[in-house]
């Protein structure tokens, strides 16, 4: 277990330190100077000269790469150009409302999904099967942010059951743990978890077939084990891949939410990076890529080392 | 006098090798009998022609805008499907967006498809350091989800078709690189590679004969599976307004300028997602029918 516990964190450094190598490198792959939206029309050359001093960007690129990444690993993802404030503070803020509710949709969308996903693996060919397949080809083929306008559109403004977006009467300071505010999380977080439902939906049935498939269950059956005998083992043996999945879609839900929380208008990170963009602010789009993919990246590790922990052929590969 | 001599001389017929079934054949015949795939392939082959005949089937100019009839409900005469916010018909900017939702979802698999089999099957098929730096790089941009990458990367380089189309490229190579990599490395590895090589065929033979026609039918079947995603990644960033600019249809563009409208004509404003969902939902299908039918893995 150690030496795979090795093998997997060598693995991801490198890959780590492209994904900041990367990140880093956005801000210059971006057209026109990083500058010329806070300067103003007229400003004369000593001051620009001066704001590119304070930003770093007068220094050679190797070098530039070395400071940014070093201050990042300390915690410091550098200065909004819009907002002047640090641009660590205000991705953590984010992160956290998008967690909320990404961690809200991986539940429910794992929850579903390996409902449907069970039921039509174990009853194959039935009309059960086709009926779960259809909900699972649904999931991921449905446009995310055109269903948040369709549940908004029903829930919002015909019915009148629930906020259309936001995150509660005083914003996301304000946040409590009472109805009114966990109204505000409901349509967003169902939402996002049809993409996640879909997937694991697809996979659990791939998998209860597979095991079905395989002799020890003729073996189980044949000494006498009923139905939920079968049932507990098949369980056994899917949930690794299972959960393995759901950490996975988390990752997905976490970077792919900003299209859901512009729908909803919901003050997380995707939001965030609207913002960033549409203010062509980029060292906020620079921080807030580099946190979601260096979650992903380490949720990605989390994921190999539990599965490792449960299933010990995955050790060995 | 040859032709003469051609017509007296007995000739000896040598009837044609009858042609066995060829793979392709297979394919064809448990394709055609798979219902789901071929109304699938229908709806997408309809709504190519659509897109290709917009000019034609379009019963009104989609950029003609009137103040007097704007956002009208579906049904209303003279404008089957409602009119937008500017008064624009519905149906006929929902015809011509089809153009540029498709090709904006379709171009970068392809391309992606190219480049993507280029670099997995070279790393796959020379092995060794090669493969691992150019594996590691190719991981380094699968570390990203593929939504964040298309977000950063379009918003890194400015609103624009180009943009999305290059940063939507730049998404699908990866995956499409890994596949074609395993799928390389096990056919590398194969005996009758080894009896190629041991006949004297160089690498070039051996590439364009035998993994090339091993691998491409697998990749191929894995890049129809992501038009989908590609589809509504495209119209995605025309909704976050990174990719065309108004006043083109394009079917994520007109929900993002709709989407103030939900309060007045909410089913109007939904329109262009039931169509975005109706042609990802056909490529998801077909794409599941040509799985099945060529008979690939995983």
């Amino acid at each position: 277990m150690l030496t795979y516990l090795a093998k997997r964190i060598l693995y991801v450094l490198p890959v780590a330190f492209g994904v900041s190598l990367f990140c880093f490198l956005l801000v210059h792959i971006a057209p026109g100077d990083p500058l010329t939206s806070v300067l103003p029309p007229d400003a004369s050359q000593a001051m620009q000269d001066e704001l590119r001093r304070i930003y770093g960007f007068d220094r050679p690129l190797p070098v530039q790469f070395g400071l940014w990444l070093m201050k990042a690993l300390q915690g410091d993802l550098g200065t909004s150009i819009a907002t002047g404030r640090p641009v660590a503070a205000e991705v953590w803020r984010a992160v956290g409302n998008t967690l909320l509710i990404a961690i809200l949709a991986t539940i429910i969308g794992f929850l579903l999904g390996s409902f449907f996903g069970f039921v039509a693996g174990y009853f194959r060919g039935s009309w059960l099967d086709k009926m779960a397949s259809i909900v699972a080809v649904l999931g991921v083929s449905v446009p995310h942010y055109w269903l948040g306008m369709v549940m908004v559109i029903v829930f919002s403004v015909q019915l009148g059951w629930l906020p259309p977006g936001g995150a509660g009467p005083g914003g996301s300071a304000a946040w409590k743990w009472d109805w009114e505010h966990v109204s505000y999380m409901i349509l967003p977080a169902i939402t996002m978890s049809v993409i996640p439902m879909g997937i694991v939906a697809r996979t659990v049935r791939a998998l209860v077939a597979d095991i079905l498939n395989q002799e020890f269950v003729p073996a189980l059956r044949a000494k006498g084990l009923m139905d939920f005998g079968v049932f507990k083992h098949v369980v056994k043996n899917a949930a690794p891949t299972a959960l393995a999945v759901m950490g996975l879609q988390l990752g997905y839900l976490l970077g792919g939410s900003i299209l859901i929380e512009t729908v909803f208008s919901w003050p997380g990170t995707g939001f965030l990076l609207g913002n960033a963009i549409f203010q062509r602010d980029l060292p906020l789009l620079q921080g807030t890529i580099l946190v979601l993919a260096m979650f992903f990246v380490t949720l990605n590790v989390l994921v190999d080392i539990v599965q490792g922990l449960l299933d010990p052929r995955v050790r060995r590969r | 006098m040859s032709a003469i001599t051609s017509e007296t001389t007995p000739a000896i017929v040598v009837p044609p090798l009858a042609k066995s079934p060829g793979y392709w054949a297979g394919v064809w015949r448990r394709f055609k009998y798979d219902k789901v795939a071929v109304a699938a392939g229908i709806v997408v082959l309809l709504i190519i022609l659509m897109a290709v005949f917009a000019d034609y089937i379009a019963p009104a100019d989609p950029t003609r805008s009137s103040m007097l009839r704007r956002l009208r409900p579906i049904g209303t005469p003279g404008y089957p499907l409602g009119a937008d916010e500017l008064g624009r018909d519905m149906l006929s900017r929902l015809i011509h967006g089809a153009r540029l939702s498709l090709f904006m979802g379709v171009v970068p698999v392809f391309v992606a498809f190219f480049l993507g089999s280029i670099i997995g099957v070279s790393a796959g098929f020379f092995g060794g350091k090669f493969n691992t730096i150019t594996m590691r790089t190719v991981d380094v941009f699968y570390a990203f989800p593929s939504v964040l990458l298309a977000i950063a990367l379009s918003g890194a380089l400015g609103a624009g078709i180009t943009n999305s189309l290059i940063s939507l490229t730049i998404v699908f190579i990866p995956p499409i690189a890994r596949i074609a990599e395993s799928v390389t490395t096990q056919v590398r590895s194969m005996d009758y590679v080894e009896a190629a090589r041991a006949s004297g065929a160089g690498s070039g033979t051996i590439i364009r004969v035998h993994v090339l026609g091993n691998v491409l039918g697998p990749i191929f079947v894995y890049a129809t599976s992501l038009i989908s995603v590609s589809m509504i990644l495209a119209s995605g960033l025309s909704f976050l307004g990174l990719g065309t600019k108004p006043p083109t249809p394009e079917w994520g563009l007109m929900l993002n300028t709709l989407r103030t409208a939900i309060y007045v004509q909410p089913w109007v404003a939904a329109l262009p997602g039931v169509a975005i969902f109706i042609t990802s939902i056909s490529f998801n299908l077909l794409s599941d029918g040509l799985r099945s039918a060529m008979d690939v893995k995983g």
